[in-house]
């Protein structure tokens, strides 16, 4: 039996824990073993797109050094996490050969969760089971630099008695952006408010996305609004049977 | 000066906003089915790449041979440092010819270096013939896009501008609209003494310069009145005519999803003896305002831009505050890398943080330059000199330290679980300090009991 190590990610791990346990769910059912290396932390990313690549780089040789002493694949269910730890930290660390070699092993290992489960189990139906609607919304991360599209897609299609409808400019940015919402509010919140009109307009009872930093974003904004849309995690989706 | 936010927060939602993002969305989508009927584009962008970058890399070599070539056909040609330089050439140049009149098509360059003012104060009449442009200058505005000046503006706006400025009588029909300003500028190009216009791509081995326009004011401009005037950036060389195709492959279909612009003239040096038109006399200058302090920095990549507005058109930031908040000649993605790199990084150090990286501008980049990535590098080179958003270094000092300590991260995350439970709905309507901006449109999930305690409530130890 295969075991996988389990990177939650800081916002799982503080805002969405049962993100967290739903993929140990899902993957224990796929006959994983999987382990969580208690150590993990934050992978940097938030101060590394902010411009503070110190910061961000005292954060990214921790998760190197946690991460390193691990066997097996390495999963998070986030986009951007994935993309930090598998394009940029090795970019930080390139000025050190000992931690750039750590850098290549661990990027190596590295999946974001929906692709783990549709490039390297070759699984498209874990046989979940779910009701009622839901849209997709395709993180930025993700989509474009790890190429995640048609993963969760085929994913969501698979769940028994849930229907997927269409999420008008699905790929389009939700406006959270890490710090650009809190320096660019104005703009942040006009870009949120396209989405969730797209959401509202797409008469799904649940969004659904694989990004917990956009969907706290977008769940802000429904909550805001007062809409009873639910935002799920696809990991969540998946685990239900 | 304002900021971006400034700026930006004045536009949002309003109708020419409205107006732009509805223009911008049509670009990107007649830019995605030319794209689609064009097979070859995804190796056609790799040679394009390949092109600008081996130009870039060879840069002063090839603007020798440029200007070699252009002399040899009869050219002359001024290479100016800066702004000043650059003015001061043409304001001088139109003065010893007795120029009064000057026609121009479409510049951003020549925007840059705010030409027209350094003209009109020397008492010359600068008209504008691209018909953006145009109602650029009647309105007394600024552009708002790379390639359509006047995304921004309704055909309404402009009945009511051509009415009042030109005196004819209010209509919205594109069509006619079109006609009054073609009928409005045919004189003024017969009478201009000067054409002044952009150049789209120069060729080193021919001294050839090529101006694409979907008009033809660009070409009448060139070749009507007896001077022209071409201002080039130091940077928009290819070696020959063969890579000038290339570029032109994936320029018109990156900018408006047509094959190739209605119009794409290039012209190699003055009228000759016995052709029947064209300037009797060419001038190229050459300007670098800033340029070559670009190739040498970090950001080099950028001047690969071919300027065809493709990341404007898909970027989800440009397309809610439009053109103007960029508060330069070039804005969207583009902007945001070249306008600090080019001028000032203290005086623009918001424009790298006017996006939020989501890299659409990069999947449609004809040349595929790397803004996200090159925006990182700013916004680090902003934090080193100190002009960037400071206020985060202690928040992120604190969070780093917790996030490479273990323990104090697992304590930080009960605490946050803590502060949670204060809040019986699960829900934060207000945060204080920083975190207002956050909560002025959205509410926060409250943070719960972290996934480790769940993890090693599962008995699974640690
Ligand atoms: S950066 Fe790329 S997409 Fe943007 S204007 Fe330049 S060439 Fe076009």
């Amino acid at each position: 039996m295969a075991t996988v190590q389990l990177f939650v990610t800081c916002l799982v791990d503080a805002f969405a824990p049962q993100v967290g346990e739903a993929v140990v769910d899902l993957l224990e059912r796929l006959g994983l073993t999987v382990e969580f290396p208690f150590g993990q932390t934050c992978c940097g990313q938030p101060a590394f797109n902010a411009g503070f690549r110190d910061e961000a780089r005292r954060m990214a040789v921790h998760t190197l050094e946690v991460l390193d002493a691990t066997e097996g694949m390495i999963v998070l269910p986030s986009g951007s996490c994935a993309d930090m730890v598998i394009r940029h930290i090795p970019d930080l660390v390139a000025d050190d050969p000992d931690l750039s070699e750590a850098a290549q092993r661990v990027a190596a290992r590295t999946r974001e969760f929906t692709s783990f489960l549709v490039d390297d189990l070759d699984v498209t139906d874990v046989e979940a089971t779910g009701a009622g609607s839901c849209t997709l919304h395709h993180s930025c991360h993700g989509l474009r630099n790890l190429g995640v599209k048609s993963q969760p897609e085929r994913l969501l299609d698979n769940v028994q008695g849930m229907d997927r409808v269409e999420l008008a400019d699905a790929t389009e940015c939700c406006g959270f952006g890490g710090l650009f919402a809190l320096e660019m509010p104005d703009v942040s919140i006009a870009m949120l408010d396209r989405k969730l009109d797209n959401i509202e307009a797409s008469g799904a009872d649940t969004i659904v996305g694989g990004d917990i930093s956009c969907l706290l974003h977008i769940a802000g904004g429904l909550h805001r609004r007062g809409s009873s849309i639910e935002v799920r995690h696809i990991a969540e989706i998946l685990a239900k049977r | 000066m304002t900021s971006f936010l400034e700026r930006a927060r004045s536009d949002i939602g309003t109708p020419p906003i409205a107006a732009l993002q509805i223009g911008a969305r049509r670009f990107s989508d007649h830019r995605a089915h030319a794209v689609e009927a064009f097979p070859p584009m995804d190796d056609m962008r790799d040679r394009a790449r390949a092109i600008r970058l081996h130009t870039l890399a060879n840069l002063d070599r090839y603007l020798a041979q440029f200007a070699d070539a252009l002399e040899g056909v009869g050219g002359h040609v001024f290479f100016a440092a800066d702004a000043h330089e650059a003015n001061e050439y043409v304001v001088q140049l139109a003065h010893a010819r007795n120029v009064e009149r000057i026609v121009k098509s479409k510049s951003m360059l020549t925007e840059e270096l705010h030409l027209n003012d350094a003209l009109e104060a020397e008492g010359m009449e600068v008209v504008e013939t691209d018909l953006g442009e145009l109602i650029v200058q009647l309105a007394n505005d600024r552009p708002s896009h790379i390639i359509a000046p006047v995304l921004h503006k309704t055909r309404f706006e402009i009945g009511t501008l051509f009415e009042e400025k030109l005196g004819v009588p209010y209509t919205d029909d594109p069509i006619q609209l079109n006609t009054i300003a073609r009928r409005h500028l045919r004189p003024l190009f017969l009478t201009a003494d000067m054409g002044i216009s952009g150049v789209n791509i120069a060729v080193a081995q021919t001294g050839s310069i090529c101006i694409v326009t979907n008009e033809g004011n660009g070409r009448l401009t060139t070749t009507a009145p007896r001077i022209h005037v071409a201002m080039l950036g130091a940077e928009r060389l290819v070696p020959s005519i063969g890579d000038m195709s290339v570029i032109l492959e994936v320029l018109a279909r990156s900018a408006t999803g047509q094959k190739l612009s209605v119009y794409t003239n290039v012209l190699t040096g003055p009228r000759r003896p016995g052709e029947p038109d064209g300037p009797d006399e060419l001038h190229v200058v050459i300007v670098d305002n800033g340029r070559s302090k670009v190739l040498a920095g970090p950001s080099s990549e950028i001047l690969a831009c071919i300027r065809c507005g493709a990341c404007l058109n898909v970027c989800p930031v440009y397309r809610t505050v439009g053109g103007h908040a960029y508060g330069s000649t070039y804005p969207g993605p583009v902007g945001s890398v070249l306008t600090p790199a080019l001028f000032d990084l203290d005086e623009w150090s918001d424009l790298p943080y006017a996006s939020t990286l989501c890299g659409a501008c990069l999947e449609v980049c004809p040349v595929r330059i790397d803004i996200p990535r090159l925006l990182l590098d700013q916004r680090n080179l902003s934090v080193q000199t100190r002009t960037g958003p400071m206020w985060m270094r202690r928040p992120l000092r604190a969070y780093a330290g917790a996030a490479t300590h273990p323990g104090r991260f697992r304590a930080l995350l009960r605490a946050g679980a803590v502060i949670g439970r204060l809040f019986r709905t699960g829900w934060i309507r207000r945060l204080p300090w920083r975190g207002a901006a956050w909560t002025r449109g959205r509410d926060l999930q409250a943070p719960v009991k972290s996934f480790h305690r769940r993890w090693k409530e599962r008995n699974r130890g640690s």
